[in-house]
């Protein structure tokens, strides 16, 4: 069985060691992998500032290089990707039936990286160990968008040495929203210091997330907060898939 | 159209102004706590039952939505049966209009109260005024803001950005209070003060809720009582009822009725609701002796049949304020609309048009938070990004950002020049960055990426593609994934 998958392109772009990790942790479960060669990103920055328009020729390639015989499933490493091209795409792709079709029918064999661990095959403890305090940010695109909320808490639990902080409000939007932190950075700011404040209380040495872009944002106010004195220790911060695939 | 304020200073800059106001911005998130842990507990208490009231409640508006031409007209009629004067005003101009000569034809000169956010909308107390009525707002937070001549910072809690400092000298300024700050002290001032002016008051002005078809009611939510006074009260009584209002009947209410205090405060139910049904009666003894009905559009029909017919459903609770982690730090005053946060951004762009808002459509994460606690599960966010959609394809978004979202289109499209791009972008980028591969607080001066690095660091480009390393790498060997069994646990490699 083949799998297609998508990393996100800042998996690509900045931290190639979380698609190792995802990598590594889904062929040791005995998954045969395939990275089309013309993944780049899914556009979702442009529907969401409104560039609809921008946004087809992007979905196109992604449809193209994803929806193919050859290939029986599709996995996103990354939520916001996967909620982009399953349920936004059908916007997208309004006046583009063929394509619409065909994102609907992707859409069926798709799943996110923690969903497709537990749901689909079924496994939760994939012999990782971790000895560590963690917390666990609780994305909006998974946990509320996809509706994806037990199986990263299933895979957290079963790594060994893991002891596992909840953070509060845990499912609050960190403030990254995309083109939202560039063009509105002094409130994209407060919610992620917000964020991160919550993150230091837990008293975690490190924080994890399924969703990359969420962790960008995260890392970046927690390295200033650092940096500007109000954070006096060093805070992890880490996908999922490289707990899952650490064995320390 | 009196939706927006502060209109002369852009979003950022009065984002900015919000917050330099520690109080106000620490005022509003603790209210959203308050909210929220109160909310929660009613909801979770309810169990599945409260996804059904709002997928019930989702139908029942709908159904409205869908027919509103006959319970409009039901409404109107099983009103007007009831004794109630019919107006219809298709714009804010019109009710003010109507309004201003029923002040006219009964020799009225005062009026006393209830909050309103129609009358607000159409911008009645300053028109009331300036034709030399007096207009006293009787709702406790409603009177501080007509007293300090401020705007609303939330629609269920308007006058949250005052401390009670702050409130005595404004009813010692205004009113001639002499007491301290104590908030019991200021409430029985202020009971006394607002005894006189019902009393004395010509006409009495609200709004609605809910209006009920079948019975022909206008009905009331209220925390304080005043609402009472002000309809039972002055002999001539107005009611603004908007035409997105109407409820098919008195069980549909009991739905609404069911979601909305949960919803907005984290209540079972109010201390007072009134279900109206028209004028004193000849053996009555009190109530009005004239009592009008506004019924109002101004725009709201506009989004029938049209993406925007979802927010047709809307209750006004103030539920999806309470959980937005926008609203929580910008306030009401951020936006600049008198409805503001989810629902604001959503109707303040159908209601005054994309040419006005400014950036407010950017005023949201797109987190969906919102559409989650709505309890007429209407898709806030959608709706949010649908707006922006619609600003780009009628042309109105601002030229100097497009080359940006052209350039991102063409490198997400062609791998050809992706790989182009990030092979000359990441040593282009490794010049700036710090000893952690970060762009840092100083660089605050380069284009584009200024936005994010003013509050965070940016990490910047990987030496190495991801891409690059899966072409070359060997695939891992299966192993069987370790099942924790007696004496196995742990393990792996
Ligand atoms: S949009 Fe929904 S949550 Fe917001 S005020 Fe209206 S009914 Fe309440």
């Amino acid at each position: 069985m083949k799998i297609a998958f998508f990393p996100g392109c800042m998996v690509d772009m900045i931290y190639p060691e979380i698609g190792i990790a995802a990598v590594n942790v889904l062929e040791r479960l005995g998954c045969d992998l395939v990275l089309p060669d013309e993944q780049v990103c899914c556009g979702q920055g442009l529907l969401n500032s409104g560039y609809r328009d921008y946004n087809i020729p992007v979905a196109k390639m992604v449809i193209d290089a994803y929806d193919r015989p050859e290939y029986d499933l599709f996995v996103s490493l990354t939520g916001s990707c996967m909620n982009a091209i399953i349920n936004d795409y059908p916007i997208v792709f309004e006046k583009e039936p063929a394509y619409l079709e065909r994102t609907k029918k992707l859409a069926e064999r798709s799943y996110e990286f923690t969903d497709f661990i537990v749901n689909y095959l079924g496994k939760t403890d994939l012999g990782a160990s971790f000895h560590d305090t963690v917390t666990f940010h609780k994305s909006c695109h998974v946990t509320r968008l996809l509706g994806i909320k037990e199986p990263p808490l299933k895979l957290l639990e079963a790594v060994e040495g893991l002891e596992y902080i909840e953070m509060e409000h845990a499912d609050r939007c960190c403030g990254f929203g995309g083109t939202f932190s560039f063009k509105q950075p002094e409130i994209s700011g407060e919610i992620v210091y917000e964020k991160c404040q919550t993150i230091i209380d837990t008293g975690a040495n490190v924080v994890v997330g399924a969703d990359v872009p969420c962790l960008m944002n995260i890392k970046g106010g927690l390295e200033r907060m650092r940096s500007d004195g109000r954070l006096d220790r060093d805070i992890r911060v880490m996908h999922i898939a490289q707990i899952l695939d650490a064995r320390e | 159209m009196s939706i927006l304020y502060h209109t002369d200073v852009t979003l950022r800059e009065r984002v900015a102004e919000c917050l330099k106001d520690d109080f106000k911005h620490n005022a509003i998130k603790t209210a959203q706590e308050v909210f929220y842990n109160k909310r929660a507990a009613l909801v979770e208490e309810m169990g599945e039952g409260w996804e059904e009231l709002r997928l019930h409640a989702t139908e029942i508006r709908n159904h409205v939505t869908e027919n509103l031409d006959y319970y409009v007209k039901m409404f109107a009629e099983n009103a007007e049966a009831n004794g109630y004067i019919m107006h219809y005003a298709p714009t804010d101009q019109d009710a003010l209009a109507e309004v201003l000569d029923i002040f006219e034809k009964t020799n009225s000169q005062s009026t006393v109260k209830s909050k309103s956010m129609m009358t607000e909308e159409v911008g009645l107390n300053e028109v009331l005024e300036e034709a030399g009525y007096k207009v006293v707002e009787t709702d406790c937070a409603e009177c501080i803001l007509q007293k300090a001549e401020s705007k609303p910072s939330h629609i269920v809690v308007p006058a949250l950005h005052f401390n009670r400092d702050a409130i005595r000298d404004i009813f010692t300024e205004k009113c001639g209070y002499e007491g301290t700050s104590v908030p019991e002290e200021l409430t029985h001032f202020l009971r006394r003060y607002l005894r006189t002016e019902f009393l004395n008051a010509d006409v009495g002005i609200r709004g609605c809720n809910f209006a009920v078809a079948s019975t022909g009611s206008p009905t009331l939510i209220t925390n304080e009582g005043n609402g009472r006074m002000v309809d039972s009260v002055p002999k001539v009584q107005i009611i603004f009822v908007g035409i997105d209002r109407i409820v098919p009947d008195l069980q549909s209410l009991d739905t609404m009725e069911a979601l909305v205090p949960r919803s907005a405060v984290g209540s079972k139910m109010t201390a007072y609701f009134s279900v109206d049904s028209g004028p004193r009666r000849s053996d009555e003894v009190d109530g009005p002796v004239e009592a009008h009905i506004i019924l109002m559009d101004n725009g709201r029909s506009r989004i029938l049949k049209t993406d925007f017919e979802p927010m047709f459903r809307c209750m006004r609770c103030g539920a999806c304020l309470n959980i937005c982690p926008v609203y929580r730090h910008i306030t009401g005053h951020g936006y600049g609309s008198i409805y503001p946060g989810p629902m604001g951004v959503v109707m303040t762009a159908n209601m005054v048009g994309y040419d006005k808002i400014d950036t407010m459509t950017f005023a949201c994460t797109l987190c969906g938070a919102c559409a989650e606690h709505c309890p007429a599960t209407i898709p806030l966010h959608d709706l949010i990004r649908q707006h922006r959609i619609n600003i780009v394809d009628q042309g109105k978004n601002h030229s100097e950002e497009v080359p940006v979202f052209k350039l991102l289109k063409k490198m997400w499209s062609s791998v050809g020049f992706y790989k182009f791009a990030m092979g000359a972008g990441a040593p282009v980028m490794g010049l700036f960055t710090n000893d952690k591969g970060a762009l840092d607080a100083k660089s605050t001066w380069m284009p584009v990426v200024k936005g994010w690095t003013s509050t965070r660091d940016f990490d910047g480009l990987s030496k190495d593609r991801f891409r690059t390393w899966f072409k070359n790498h060997k695939p891992l060997a299966a192993e069987a994934p370790v099942q924790k069994t007696e004496g196995t646990e742990g393990g792996g490699e």
